[in-house]
Parts: structure tokens; C-alpha cells; sequence
């Protein structure tokens, strides 16, 4: 039995500790948004956050969160998460978008502890998210919207 | 058949019993009409048409009460922007307001959803969607909107030249009337549809929609928030999970096989025996993970690959120093390298294995139903699939629903001629119901089973000579290809292996622009037995790195500037031409540069799209870093320059990728020594330059963009690497020392 706290609900859920994260919120809670891409901590599709943290849900155990709060894309709120959001959708990031929930995980963690990155930031935090379709330019592009946004709101 | 579990009511993959009816009622009604469904396929055709009230024009739109558009787009969504691109036409004749549409993929049916360059075939790929489906979709667009048209006439009792369409609404100036396209939705269904290929469509002058710089991605709003279905997201009742463990050799076969182990485990369900590796469902995806490493199985090696890269490339590189199959031969290439006084330049490139990697790895799902099977996945290839899937369930092919859903990249991987994963899941599912198990099943093929599990890009070498005249014009290119042939054994083989010449393996030397006196092309196609793959750009991928890398060399031999070296040859080509001078143009090409810098150029048609790169580059010790590249693009009319600049630069970083990193090697034994992202490196988000793509302008009819920004890449950096530091890189990916 593992406790686990997703999105802000409580689960009791029958599994090992040594399960990871990732296969305990795609098949047993079903959240599907955090994709599989490569089980190793290599590609970032499997991002989601612990306690605020962009961690990988590929390489972290179901033992080792269960006293924490957990959030998949499903759960992404708050004037980051919608600024981010917003950017990604007003410069059509996504080309598939298979690696975009994982990417957006990431970009919001990067904003909450940084809120204007520069270029060398960003590269540093994004470069464990992959993307095949290479839409790197337009992840940065993207970053550097939802920053200035939020700055402009937090202004007026 | 006895069921085991029950369909759920709102599974996009399944229209509820009560939309069945309604839909087939609707059909039974004659709303569906012109180039209209056969009934028996208007179940399929009309996934979101839940009311009968809906507008069916033909197979391509649906106009829904709600105001909202449906285009069925026949074509696989797998980040090229094909949902844009066609939903773009639709919209641009039907007038509507892009809000308003909702594309969404057509059912499988080759009668309906052809690719019209392919024949009788519904498929993805070539980069030719927008191309075959331009005048077909607008064409679909502008039948919807005359009867549309009609119907609010009829209504209002006004001529129909009198009603203006903008925006989704209807309106008659005179009588201040005004409606929307649901609201006539009905009653136009009951109409007869004009034939397509009399109506008229706009000039291009009057587009509102096609050509405009930013449409939002209608796939976006669901990508960013993680609702986008791929094929490992579907969730059933009762659902299993499949793996399968395949031969580290390539050509390896199982055959003694112990699965007590695997079975005893907790949630393993069954171990099936599949003619190339041996598959176990579980529960869970962890579950069959834990389980198929417990799998004992003895490998029948007698027809396996034990042959490492090392040798093969040896193998080709002696095959580039004979004579192959002519593949093209103008004036004498052989006498002008022999004469005197001529300069001769030789070199040889080389290509390796490359795996396409798209993100979301090879997943499908099945199910045994009581009429059939039914499989998703994001198929680029479905009218072979379904041929493929039927053998292996062993059904017949219109017992296949097979439902196309978008796809996580792909590259090319999920248009094998022969299915493999779709054959995969489908053997498994008729397995599991051959041993009473009825449930629905999900396979995913790990990182690992795809860098390891070949339809790769195939190794290539190119060995080349070139002759210069005294006052250093190039009289002669002999060019060699040395690649396994990729359309060998498939559907493809009758229409383009022609001589025994496989068009995909000479693509871009065959045609090779320059304006040179003497050319020979000769090609050797070897069987090393590792299953090769169209990946992204196909033979461009590697025809167009050891063209645009000689005719540098040449120039460079020659005392010329490249850019005015392959300005003089391609004056027959004015689009070639054009995006070349553009993109050195906007470069700044021959600036000076600093220690240590360099820029390189690269021109290259594929699929009828013309592309020129310029790269610039910093080599520090020893490490090559591309601060920069500028592209230019010739793709016809420009339909969504916003998709074009994405598909361009993404391109660019795909190519990139395999110019400076991405190899599957084998090593002395035949075994791939790569696995996974941290061996079989991709470009990451710091290693990614500056892109800059300008968009040449055209009325030409429209060609692709997803794969033509790839082949220019790697030439272009070879060549400023050159440019940098004078050491010339001729094999893939680029390393210096």
C-alpha cells in the first residue's frame, strides 16, 4: 500500500514501493499526460513536480513520494502554470507534443524559482527535456513570453 | 464470443451505441451526399457526427448545429502540422472562421482517403500532404459552402448570388438577414451536392486564411495540457499490457522458450510466441517490464547479422571503389577525369545506421471483437497495415477497424511496409484470444527496443570524383552509392525500382542540378541484413551530404567561392538559385570571420522543395558548436508560413542532430551497442542555435516542408567546419581528431 498525494487528492493506492512514479500515474490513477520517453532520466516527457521540484517520474519510486505533493500536467494551476501555458499556445510550440507536458513542467518550476531567465538559464534548466521535433527555438521564445508576462502583471 | 469487459460510453475510440444508431439513422436518411460514404463506412466516417441534423457534404467536412466544422483529415498527425495545412484549405473556401474547425483523422479507407500522389494507397509520407490534398481539400471546402449558400437562399426566399459567406455566417445585405452555418445545417444536408471538380475556387488574391503568418495550432490547446490521446494513452476496461523481447542479433529467431518464471509473476497473464521474439502481457506496463526479463529463451542465431559497422563500412567503402549499376550517365564522365590535363578530386563520405526516435516510442493497442479486430495507432501507412494486421490476426482486411490516432513524432518509423509493430500487437491480441484471455491490449516498445530494434536510416558511402578543366570549371562528377535498398520486398518495388535502381537510395544525385558536362552515377545495393527505414528526408538524408560537401571540395580545389561556384552551375535552376542567394544574402555570406569561425553553405531539392542553409560555426578545442543557421525555403505558395518556419527549423535540428551526434553502431559482433538517449544522443536545448528561416515568396503550387529542411544541414556545417579550420569532416556525425 502507498500513499500518494496527486494533484491535491489523496490515494491509497496497491502498489510496491519500488514501482516508479511514472507507471503509478499512467496506470493505475490514469493520468496520462506524463508520457514515457525513456525510463532513464534522459528525456524529461516523464516531468512532474514534488513539493514544487521538477523531478523525473521515470527514475523516482512511489516508496520515496509518499509524503509529499505531487503535480502532473493535469494539476497545473496558478499564474505561472497559465502564463506558460498561454505563451506555449500563443507561439504553437507543440509540433507532436508528446514531450510538451514534460517540457512545460520544467519551464514552470524554472519560472517560480527564476523569474527572468536569460538564454544561458534556460538552456541550463531545459537541456534534460528532449524534443525530436526540435522546437527548442520556440520552448525559449515561449519562456521569455510567459517571463515578461508575468512581469507586465505583476506591475498593473 | 463471450466479452469480458464492457465498452465504455465515451472512449473517443468509441462512439457510444446511441451515436451508432443516430449516425447510421442519419445515413439511412440520405444526409450524407455528393462524393458521398459508401453507407456501410458512415459509422467510421463520422467519429464526432452525433446528431442527425449534421451536414455532411462530402467525405471530408461536417457542419455540425453547434457551429462548429469538422474536417476529416486523411492524412496522420504526427507534429507536421497536416491538421493546420488541411484544415487551412477546408476553412480558406468554405469561408468560415478558423475557430470554428475542428479537424480530427479519417477512418482508415483507401477508397476515400487516398494520397492522390500515391494512387489507390491512404498513406502519410514523402512530405506530400499539402501537396496532393490542395486542391482536393478546398475543392471539398467550396462544395460545402455552395450549399450552405443554398440552403439559407432557400430559406430566405433571395437568390443565392445575392448571400455573402465570411466568417462562418451567412448573410443577404438587402434584407439585413443573417445566420450562422450550423443553423443552416440541416437544411443544406437534404441538398444535392454540386461534382467537386466544377466548382469554382477563389483566386489567390482573395485568400484570407491561406498565407496568413500565424494560425493557432488547433492540436495546441489539448498538446499543452497533456490531453492529447497518443496510442499508449487509450485506456479500456480490462486493458493489458504487452512487451516484447526481440533478438539483440538482427535475423535472429527464438526458439526454445521457458515462460514459467515470467508467468509466475504477479499480474502476468500470458507468454506468447512471435515469429521474431517472444511477447508477455501483464496488468501493468511495470508489471510485463519486471516479467519479460524472467523470460528465458534460446535464440536460433543461424541466419543472425554477426557483422559489426566496422566491417560493413569497410565492405562498402571496397563496393565504392567498383563499378555499380548505372543510374545516370550524361556525355562521358570517365574520359573527362581522364584527360591530362584535367584536375581529379575523389572522396569518400560516409553515413551510419540512424534511429528515428520520435518521443512517444512504437505503441499500438488491439482488440478482438465480435466481428473482427480493431487496433489504434498512429499509422502512417494504413491501407498496408490493415493488409498487414489482417494476416496476422489471420482475418480478413475488412475485418480490420483500424483507427488512426496522432502520433508522437515519427519520422517515417511508423510507415514500415510490412507494420512490424502493428502486426506485433495484432498477433498478440489474437494470441491472448486463442488462450480465452478477450481483453483489449496496449504494446509500447521501450527506448531501448526502439534504438536497438533497426529500420534505421541506412548506412550509406558515397564514393566521388570530380575533374576540373585548367581554368577550373568542373567537367565531370562520377559519383558512387553504396546503401541497402529500402523499397526492395515492398508494395513500393514495382513503381520505383526501376533497371534495378531504387529510386530512394540515388534520389538527389540522379537529379543532381549542377550544370556539369559529364556525369556518371553508379549505385551498389548490399544486403547487410539490418532492416532499413525511410527516416526523415529518405535518401536526401545522405545523397544531399556527399553532393553539397564535393561540390565544396570542388570549389575549394578550384581557387572559386563556393557560393559563386554553385551560382554558376545552377543558372537552369532559378528557384535552386534563389533560395541559395537569399540565404547568403541574409548570412552575410563572406563576411569576415573570427579565429576559430566559419560558415558553410548547402542547397538541396527534395520532394519538390527547395532549401539552402547556411551554418556558421565556432570549433574550440577540438568541439563544434553551430551558433547559427539561416534557411531558405522555395515550398510554392506558402499556405501556413507559421508551420513552414516550424517544419523548417525543426527540420534543421533533426538534421543537425545527425550531423553532430545521432550513430547506431554495431560492434564486432553484431550486437547495436547503443540503447537509450544518453548513447544515442540527440541535439538538447543547449546545443540548439539560433534559427532563422525565410519564407521565398510563390504562387507555384504548394510542396512540403516536413522533411526537406533536414538534408542541407550536415553539408553546410561540414563545410564551415571546413571553412574554420580547413579539415575536411567526410563522414557523419562530424567529429575533429
Amino acid at each position: 500500500m502507498a500513499r500518494l498525494t496527486v494533484n491535491g487528492t489523496e490515494h491509497d493506492l496497491d502498489l510496491a514501493p519500488d514501482v516508479p512514479l511514472l507507471w503509478a500515474l499512467r496506470d493505475t490513477l490514469g493520468l496520462t499526460g506524463t508520457k514515457y520517453g525513456c525510463g532513464l532520466s534522459q528525456c524529461g516527457a516523464c516531468t512532474v513536480h514534488v513539493d514544487g521540484q521538477a523531478v523525473r517520474a521515470c527514475q523516482t519510486y512511489v516508496g520515496d513520494v509518499t509524503d509529499t505533493e505531487i503535480t502532473t500536467i493535469e494539476g497545473l494551476s496558478g499564474p505561472v502554470a497559465d502564463a506558460v501555458l498561454k505563451a506555449w499556445e500563443d507561439l504553437s510550440v507543440s509540433q507532436c507534443g508528446y514531450c510538451q507536458p514534460g517540457q512545460i513542467m520544467e519551464a514552470v518550476a524554472l519560472l517560480a524559482g527564476t523569474p527572468e531567465p536569460d538564454d544561458e538559464a534556460i538552456n541550463a534548466a531545459m537541456n534534460g527535456n528532449l524534443c525530436r521535433c526540435g522546437t527548442y527555438g520556440r520552448i525559449r521564445a515561449a519562456i521569455h513570453a510567459a517571463a515578461e508576462a508575468l512581469k507586465q502583471t505583476e506591475r498593473g | 464470443m463471450t466479452r469480458v469487459f464492457e465498452r465504455p460510453t465515451s472512449s473517443p475510440l468509441h462512439p457510444s451505441r446511441r451515436t451508432v444508431l443516430k449516425v447510421m439513422a442519419g445515413a439511412g436518411a440520405g444526409l450524407t451526399l455528393g462524393i458521398t460514404l459508401p453507407q456501410a463506412r458512415a459509422q467510421d466516417a463520422s467519429p464526432s457526427a452525433d446528431d442527425s441534423d449534421t451536414f455532411a457534404p462530402n467525405a471530408f467536412v461536417r457542419v455540425l448545429p453547434d457551429n462548429t466544422v469538422t474536417v476529416l483529415i486523411k492524412h496522420l498527425e504526427m507534429g507536421q502540422g497536416v491538421f493546420t495545412g488541411l484544415t487551412t484549405l477546408v476553412a480558406e473556401e468554405m469561408d468560415t472562421a478558423w475557430e470554428q474547425m475542428r479537424p480530427e483523422h479519417s477512418p482508415a479507407d483507401a477508397k476515400l482517403y487516398n494520397n492522390l500522389h500515391w494512387g489507390p494507397v491512404q498513406g502519410t509520407g514523402g512530405s506530400s500532404s499539402l501537396a496532393n490534398a490542395f486542391e482536393q481539400m478546398r475543392r471539398a471546402g467550396a462544395v460545402a459552402r455552395i450549399l450552405l449558400v443554398q440552403a439559407a437562399a432557400d430559406a430566405w426566399g433571395v437568390p443565392a448570388g445575392e448571400i455573402e459567406t465570411r466568417d462562418g455566417l451567412l448573410r443577404h445585405a438587402a434584407s439585413g438577414r443573417e445566420a450562422t452555418f450550423g443553423a443552416m445545417a440541416e437544411r443544406a444536408a437534404v441538398l444535392k451536392a454540386p461534382d467537386p471538380a466544377s466548382v469554382t475556387l477563389k483566386s489567390s488574391e482573395d485568400f484570407r486564411l491561406i498565407g496568413r503568418d500565424h494560425l493557432s495550432r488547433p492540436d495546441s490547446a489539448k498538446k499543452v495540457r497533456g490531453q492529447t490521446t497518443y496510442a499508449a494513452d487509450v485506456r479500456l476496461p480490462g486493458m493489458l499490457s504487452a512487451l516484447v523481447r526481440r533478438p539483440s542479433r538482427f535475423g535472429a529467431v527464438p526458439g526454445r522458450i521457458d515462460g514459467e518464471a515470467a508467468l509466475a509473476m504477479s499480474g502476468v497473464r500470458a507468454v506468447l510466441p512471435l515469429p521474431h521474439g517472444v511477447a508477455v502481457v501483464a496488468e501493468s506496463h511495470w508489471q510485463a517490464v519486471k516479467a519479460r526479463e524472467a523470460i528465458k529463451i534460446e535464440w536460433d542465431e543461424s541466419g543472425a547479422v554477426k557483422t559489426g559497422s566496422k566491417a560493413l563500412l569497410e565492405q562498402y567503402r571496397d563496393l565504392g571503389g567498383t563499378s555499380g549499376t548505372t543510374f545516370r550517365s550524361d556525355g562521358d564522365a570517365l574520359a573527362a577525369l581522364a584527360e591530362p590535363e584535367s584536375q581529379v578530386i575523389e572522396a569518400v563520405y560516409d553515413v551510419p545506421f540512424a534511429a528515428h526516435a520520435p518521443m512517444e516510442p512504437l505503441s499500438a493497442g488491439a482488440m478482438m471483437t465480435d466481428t473482427g479486430i480493431e487496433v489504434w495507432a498512429g499509422a502512417q501507412s494504413p491501407t498496408f497495415d490493415v493488409l498487414n494486421i489482417a494476416a496476422a490476426a489471420r482475418l480478413k482486411p475488412d475485418q480490420v477497424r483500424l483507427r488512426i490516432i496522432q502520433a508522437g513524432g515519427s519520422f517515417g518509423r511508423r510507415a514500415s511496409p510490412n507494420s512490424d509493430s502493428l502486426v506485433e500487437v495484432a498477433a498478440i491480441a489474437r494470441g491472448l484470444a486463442d488462450q480465452g484471455i478477450e481483453a483489449p491490449v496496449t504494446l509500447t516498445w521501450t527506448r531501448e527496443d526502439d534504438i536497438r530494434g533497426g529500420y534505421y536510416r541506412p548506412m550509406a558511402v558515397h564514393a566521388v570524383a570530380g575533374a576540373l578543366t585548367q581554368d577550373g570549371q568542373p567537367s565531370a562528377w562520377r559519383h558512387r552509392v553504396v546503401t541497402q535498398s529500402l523499397l526492395k520486398n515492398t508494395p513500393f518495388a514495382a513503381t520505383l525500382i526501376e533497371d534495378g535502381i531504387d529510386r530512394t537510395s540515388v534520389e538527389g544525385v540522379i537529379d543532381l542540378p549542377y550544370a556539369i558536362a559529364n556525369v556518371k552515377g553508379e549505385l551498389h545495393s548490399p544486403e547487410p541484413g539490418i532492416p532499413g527505414l525511410w527516416w526523415r528526408s529518405v535518401g536526401h538524408s545522405h545523397t544531399a551530404f556527399a553532393v553539397e560537401s564535393f561540390i565544396d571540395e570542388m570549389a575549394h580545389a578550384a581557387g572559386a567561392d563556393p557560393l559563386v561556384m554553385r551560382r554558376d552551375l545552377l543558372q537552369d535552376h532559378p528557384r535552386l538559385l534563389n533560395v541559395l542567394n537569399v540565404a547568403a544574402k541574409e548570412a552575410g555570406w563572406g563576411l569576415p570571420q573570427q579565429e576559430g569561425q566559419g560558415q558553410g553553405l548547402a542547397v538541396h531539392t527534395s520532394f519538390n522543395t527547395h532549401v539552402a542553409h547556411v551554418a556558421e560555426v565556432t570549433v574550440k578545442d577540438g568541439a563544434i558548436r553551430v551558433d547559427r543557421l539561416i534557411c531558405a525555403v522555395d515550398c510554392g505558395l506558402p499556405v501556413n508560413p507559421d508551420v513552414i518556419r516550424a517544419q523548417i527549423a525543426g527540420g534543421s535540428i533533426f538534421g543537425l542532430s545527425a550531423a553532430l551526434r545521432g550513430r547506431v553502431t554495431l560492434d564486432d559482433t553484431g550486437l547495436v551497442s547503443q540503447s537509450n538517449f544518453h548513447d544515442y544522443e540527440i541535439i538538447r536545448m543547449g546545443g540548439a542555435p539560433e534559427i532563422e528561416v525565410h519564407i521565398v515568396p510563390s504562387t507555384e503550387p504548394p510542396t512540403g516542408v516536413g522533411e526537406p529542411g533536414v538534408p542541407t544541414v550536415a553539408p553546410a556545417v561540414a563545410n564551415a567546419v571546413f571553412a574554420a579550420t580547413g579539415k575536411r569532416l567526410r563522414s557523419l556525425p562530424l567529429r575533429l581528431g
